[in-house]
């Protein structure tokens, strides 16, 4: 066959540098952004941007430089979380962040790989995945933003959903029974396990940075606003109310029965770090008990 | 305890295993998998052999992750590996085609059984070339093997992870039942007659590279992560800084790219192995444990001096197109066995463009075909 193509629009190199000298630098932080990136795709109100900033705090306050680092997402509004950091970054498949960071971890022991991803896709989608890494206790650092709903695709329900909740495919309300995360977590074998919301921003700095230097897997759920898919069809206002709500109804229980933190739609958010223990990892253990049998010179 | 280390030497061993040592000589250190039939053999060798080379095996949950697993360790510097059959490689298509889209090299060895579904799974097929093909969605250009021998499921293996580098895809090893169990000479050479191929890293400084943008050969280079190149990887349509850009003419570009890149490298990439096709008046064309019983046939038909010929295909895609529509203009027939209700037969029949005829051989699976109905089906075609 013959092929008569379109001619190719080609790509301008400018258009990256000129990005970079026009917007970038602007702000300090900067530097942990990729030139030319923002601004970001995320709604006014969305909790996103507090996420984002504080993970670069996070990696300041545990002193990892971004060389050393690399950050994995899956599919949705916080999946787009990868595109915005400066350091190598990984947007890969709707749930299957954790199996593709575990190739990328495993291989490379010397980097702490982040997992950033949304509550639909780390517990739906790839909710298989997850207990499967929790178990094996691969060192990854999940960060599940958890906003109770599909937020990219319009605000459809997820197994994070409360039970009378709105959303676009529960009109009448979710009578379905909702994940509790941290309990998932810790049942299945996280090392560290923490909540937090937006509004205490410190404190889910102080444990993204504790969660970096940690070895194993982790976990840490933001409850975050998400005023277009969840809180407009709940009613729960802007997504400065939401933040007013957590504030509000938020309950500070370091050390808290996992068991005990389910969420509903109007009630008290139970957060804090629920775990901290230690526990073998799959590299440390692969490493003593299998390749430590085999000679170095192969 | 002694290391065995990389082999040399004659072994005695089925296709399988030799498809593992074919990955260990060209530098596999990671394989993700799932159990299977009949692939099972090969994840079962890399288990036991990947850490005497300080290498990594991981079974994982299911198919899904070890197709992602495999990406995630290719972007992190490794030659990875999965090996699969029907029902996995149907769960590994998404995945697939987030290795096409990021260009990430890796291998993936599919022993074909009979399907749909569960269907047999113990026993030969041959139903997966159009899904290699084309089973994940959207465009892109595609690399597949299909070893005849267990020699070549070694040598392929190696094949393919070079294709893999060089090309920056996954890259399909289309075995099959029959050439996945069964047990022949295997010869391993020296690790130093063994050519390997690694992808081309990145020269540039940081702030100049392009991740994405692809000289003449239409591959770019790769950074790993960790190399300090900062580069964003996604499974969105991407400029050539690596940027997600929604938009019709980036799409058009990079989609182009990456069908043409095998396209247009198509007479580099594409290997048959030709059997008296210089006169023929038939020419069977066979690929993996069919072309055994196709090779059987021709030299029968040979030895009484017909004119058939033979036209393997070690490379199954790219297709030879090309070969087919030179070979049409001499030959009458092309008979293509194959197990399963015609797949390749289709690329011969558009390739042949009318000028010769072409029949199938179906089998559904199960069996494989007896020399003695390829040559009745030739027979027909000589005076
Ligand atoms: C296999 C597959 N199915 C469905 C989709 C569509 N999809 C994109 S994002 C998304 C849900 C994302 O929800 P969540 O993970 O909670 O992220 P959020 O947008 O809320 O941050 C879905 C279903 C997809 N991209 N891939
Ligand atoms: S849909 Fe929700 S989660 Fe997505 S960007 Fe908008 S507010 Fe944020
Ligand atoms: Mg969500």
């Amino acid at each position: 066959m013959k092929i008569r193509h379109r001619t190719l629009v080609p790509f301008d190199p400018q258009s990256t540098t000129r990005l970079r000298e026009e917007q970038h630098g602007l702000h300090p932080d900067d530097v942990y952004l990729k030139p030319g990136r923002i601004p970001h795709i995320w709604c006014p109100g969305c909790g996103l941007g507090v996420v984002l900033n504080t993970y670069i705090n996070g990696l300041k306050m545990a002193g990892l430089p971004v060389d050393r680092t690399a950050v994995v997402s899956g599919i949705g509004c916080t999946g787009r979380v990868a595109g915005y950091l400066n350091m190598d970054t990984y947007h890969t498949t709707h749930g299957r962040a954790i199996p593709f960071a575990t190739g990328l971890a495993l291989v490379r022991p010397d980097l702490t790989v982040t997992v950033f991803s949304g509550d639909g896709d780390l517990f739906a989608i790839g909710g298989n995945h997850f207990i499967h890494a929790a178990r094996r206790n691969i060192n990854l650092k999940i960060l599940c933003v958890n906003n109770f709903n599909y937020g990219m695709t319009g605000g459809q329900a997820a197994p994070t959903t409360p039970v009378a909740a709105r959303t676009t495919t529960t009109p009448y309300g979710n009578f379905e029974h909702s994940f509790n995360l941290p309990f998932l977590a810790y049942a299945s074998g996280a090392v560290y396990v923490a909540r937090w919301t937006t509004f205490h921003a410190r404190h889910l700095v102080t444990a993204i940075a504790e969660s970096l230097t940690r070895k194993g897997f982790t976990f840490i759920e933001v409850i975050a606003p998400c005023p277009i898919g969840y809180g407009r069809p709940n009613k729960l206002g802007s997504g400065l109310d939401e933040m007013k709500f957590y504030r509000e109804n938020s309950l500070v229980q370091n050390d808290a029965d996992p068991r005990e933190a389910d969420i509903g739609l109007k009630g008290k958010i139970i957060v804090g770090k629920f775990i901290d223990q230690s526990r073998p990892t799959f590299d440390q253990v692969y490493e003593e008990n299998i390749l430590k049998k085999f000679t170095r010179s192969a | 305890m002694s290391t065995p280390g990389i082999l040399t030497g004659e072994f005695f061993i089925n296709g399988d295993e030799a498809s593992a040592e074919g990955a260990i000589a060209a530098g596999c250190r990671f394989f993700a998998g799932y159990p299977i039939t009949p692939a099972t053999e090969i994840a079962e060798r890399m288990a036991k052999r990947l850490p005497q080379v300080q290498g990594l095996c991981l079974q994982m949950e299911d198919e899904i992750a070890s197709m992602a697993a495999i990406l995630g360790a290719s972007w992190g510097g490794a030659k990875a590996m999965t090996a699969t059959s029907g029902p996995g490689f149907s769960l590994m298509m998404e995945n697939i085609g987030l290795g096409m889209m990021t260009e990430t090299p890796c291998v993936v060895v599919n022993i074909m059984r009979a399907g749909p579904s569960t269907g047999l799974p113990t026993l030969v097929g041959q139903a997966d070339v159009m899904q290699a093909r084309w089973g994940s969605h959207g465009d892109y250009g595609v690399i597949a093997l299909a070893p005849s021998s267990p020699q070549e499921m070694f040598d392929l293996t190696i094949t393919a992870f070079n294709l893999s580098e060089t090309y920056r895809l996954p890259v399909f090893v289309l075995g099959d039942e029959v050439v996945g169990h069964m047990s022949e000479k295997v010869i391993i050479p020296p690790p130093d007659r063994i050519p390997l191929v690694t992808r081309k890293r990145p020269q540039p400084s940081p702030e100049c590279y392009l991740p994405f943008q692809a000289g003449d050969d239409l591959v770019p280079t790769m950074a790993c992560a960790g190399d300090g190149y900062h580069v964003h990887v996604t499974g969105l349509t991407h400029d050539e800084q690596g940027y997600p850009v929604i938009t019709a003419p980036v799409h058009e570009r990079l989609i182009r790219r990456l069908v043409d890149k095998i396209r247009l490298n198509a007479a580099a990439i594409i290997r048959t192995e030709d059997v008296g096709l210089e006169e023929a008046q038939v020419v069977v064309v066979a690929y993996g444990c069919t072309a055994r019983a196709a090779r059987e046939a021709v030299d029968h038909l040979r030895a009484r001096g017909q004119k058939v010929g033979l036209l393997r295909l070690i490379t199954i895609w790219p297709f030879p197109e090309e070969r087919i529509r030179r070979l049409a203009e001499q030959v009458r027939a092309f008979i293509v066995p194959e197990i399963n209700y015609g797949q390749m037969v289709y690329e011969v029949e558009r390739s042949a463009q009318g000028r010769a005829e072409t029949v199938l051989l179906p089998l559904m699976g199960g069996a494989i075909h007896t020399p003695q109905e390829i040559v009745e089906a030739a027979e027909e075609y000589l005076s």
